[in-house]
């Protein structure tokens, strides 16, 4: 659950938003430079708003008022920025590594398994195909042992046809590691396939919070 | 007393390569944080560290003497300590880092600001704190900028002369260097003296410079 309400202010662009994420995964859609990107910022403790409070399960990561602004490296986010920025200088195993904490981190191997990207972990980052690299980038999230995971566009930088491959990864992290997930996206296709919740934003405000019954998941049998 | 070629060829190559280490660790941190912190005083820091650069180095050399003589400051502390600086070779390598420092701090920094921010921000999402995230990611990133650097700052310690003959003169066996070597032959005409030092020199400073510039190229590529 994620408690967020903030104002931030980007030279002349104002986001303010307010609004209490319950959701396994919660998309915030809406058109480019509606502020999507500048919440995960936030959120991750990549920028600080001018005023508010962000809790994540409870935890205050930010607010204002009491003064508290929890470093990015103690926020415990997984972040996935839009270019996935994997560590060009290390190899895949090495990227996936990076974050591990012992005894808070999931197996690497069960990562590994689950994003099929095993046989990659002795390649150089540069020699991966795009779909490989979000599958990385999405492992080495998920091997800090987040409490909550962000992605920017995770499917954005990928063509059609990968995307339709990618998302059953994302689906599968949903469900399987039970870890939170919030992304942006423009593209109505994947909130459907993805979200339990629709955060629409429009020009730094939030003008919609929608519910999708997710008929699939929560039908007799689930 | 004419002092072998080789001698002071090994004493400045020394002096310069101790130059350069000492600066090092500081001068790596510093160009780091002038590339990625705001922090209170930094045009300060930034303006002072490149001073010897544009200021006469015989002028740096006297602000050096004025400080480590028994009569400044540090000087009279060291010599509390039984440490001595002034005209011994410990004043030679400080000449030298001090003038040294701007060049390798600037060419760092570059390396440093050419680094893609996104990936210290990721680093610290997951998990890594400042200190880790400058060891291995923006180090190991920006490292063949840092290495050239050090090659600037030890080719410029190679050539220093102004500073050093001011606050370590010209005491052969004791502080003479390539470069106060030089000028001391060529002044007092033993031109044969002053020409073979004079080809040490080139050679070195042509190597340094080489070997800086294919880092450099390597780093932009």
């Amino acid at each position: 659950m994620i408690d967020l309400d903030i104002d931030i202010t980007q030279g002349a662009f104002q986001l303010s938003a307010k609004v209490r994420i319950e959701a396994r995964a919660a998309a915030l859609f809406g058109p480019s430079g509606a502020g999507k990107t500048t919440i995960l910022d936030a959120i991750a403790g990549l920028r600080t708003p001018r005023r508010g409070s962000i809790a994540v399960n409870g935890r205050v990561l930010y607010s204002s008022d009491a003064g508290i602004n929890v470093p990015t490296h103690q926020r415990h986010v997984g972040y996935v920025p839009q270019d996935v920025a994997l560590f060009p200088h290390m190899l895949v195993r090495g990227n996936l590594l990076y974050g591990r904490h012992p005894g808070v981190s999931p197996d690497l191997d069960r990562v590994v398994r689950m994003l099929e990207i095993d046989g990659l972990l002795d390649r150089r980052v540069t020699d991966l195909s795009g779909g490989e690299r979000q599958r990385v980038a999405l492992g080495r999230a998920l091997m800090s042992g987040p409490s909550l995971l962000l992605l920017d566009e995770p499917l954005a930088a990928v063509d059609v046809p990968l995307r339709r491959r990618i998302l059953p990864y994302l689906q599968r992290v949903r469900d399987e590691l039970t870890v939170p997930i919030v992304y942006v996206s423009h593209d109505r296709e994947e909130v459907d396939l993805l979200a339990d919740v629709v955060v629409m934003l429009e020009a730094g405000r939030i003008v919609s919070v929608e519910r999708l019954a997710r008929v699939e998941l929560h039908g007799p049998t689930g | 007393m004419i002092e072998p070629v080789w001698r002071i060829t090994w004493f400045t190559i020394a002096c310069a390569a101790g130059a350069t280490l000492l600066i090092l660790p500081p001068g790596v941190v510093l160009a780091w944080l002038l590339a990625r912190r705001k922090f209170p005083g930094r045009g300060l820091v930034e303006t002072f560290v490149s001073l010897p650069l544009v200021m006469p180095p015989v002028a740096t050399g006297l602000i050096l003497l004025m400080l480590l003589s028994r009569r400044g400051r540090v000087g009279a502390l060291l010599e509390r300590l039984g440490i001595e600086v002034v005209f011994t070779w410990k004043a030679v390598v400080l000449a030298m880092a001090i003038m040294g420092l701007p060049l390798l701090v600037r060419t760092a920094r570059a390396g440093f600001e050419q680094v893609n921010v996104r990936y210290e921000r990721v680093a610290a999402t997951l998990g890594a704190p400042p200190a880790r995230i400058f060891l291995t990611i923006s180090l190991p990133l920006a490292w063949p900028s840092v290495l050239a650097g050090a090659v600037l700052a030890f080719a410029r310690a190679l050539g220093e002369f102004g500073a050093t003959i001011i606050v370590a003169g010209n005491i052969p066996g004791a502080t003479r260097t390539l470069a106060v070597a030089i000028y001391g032959y060529a002044e007092t005409g033993q031109d044969s003296q002053a020409f073979a030092l004079l080809l040490v020199s080139v050679s070195i400073a042509f190597v340094a410079l080489w070997t800086a510039n294919r880092l450099v190229e390597r780093s932009t590529a």
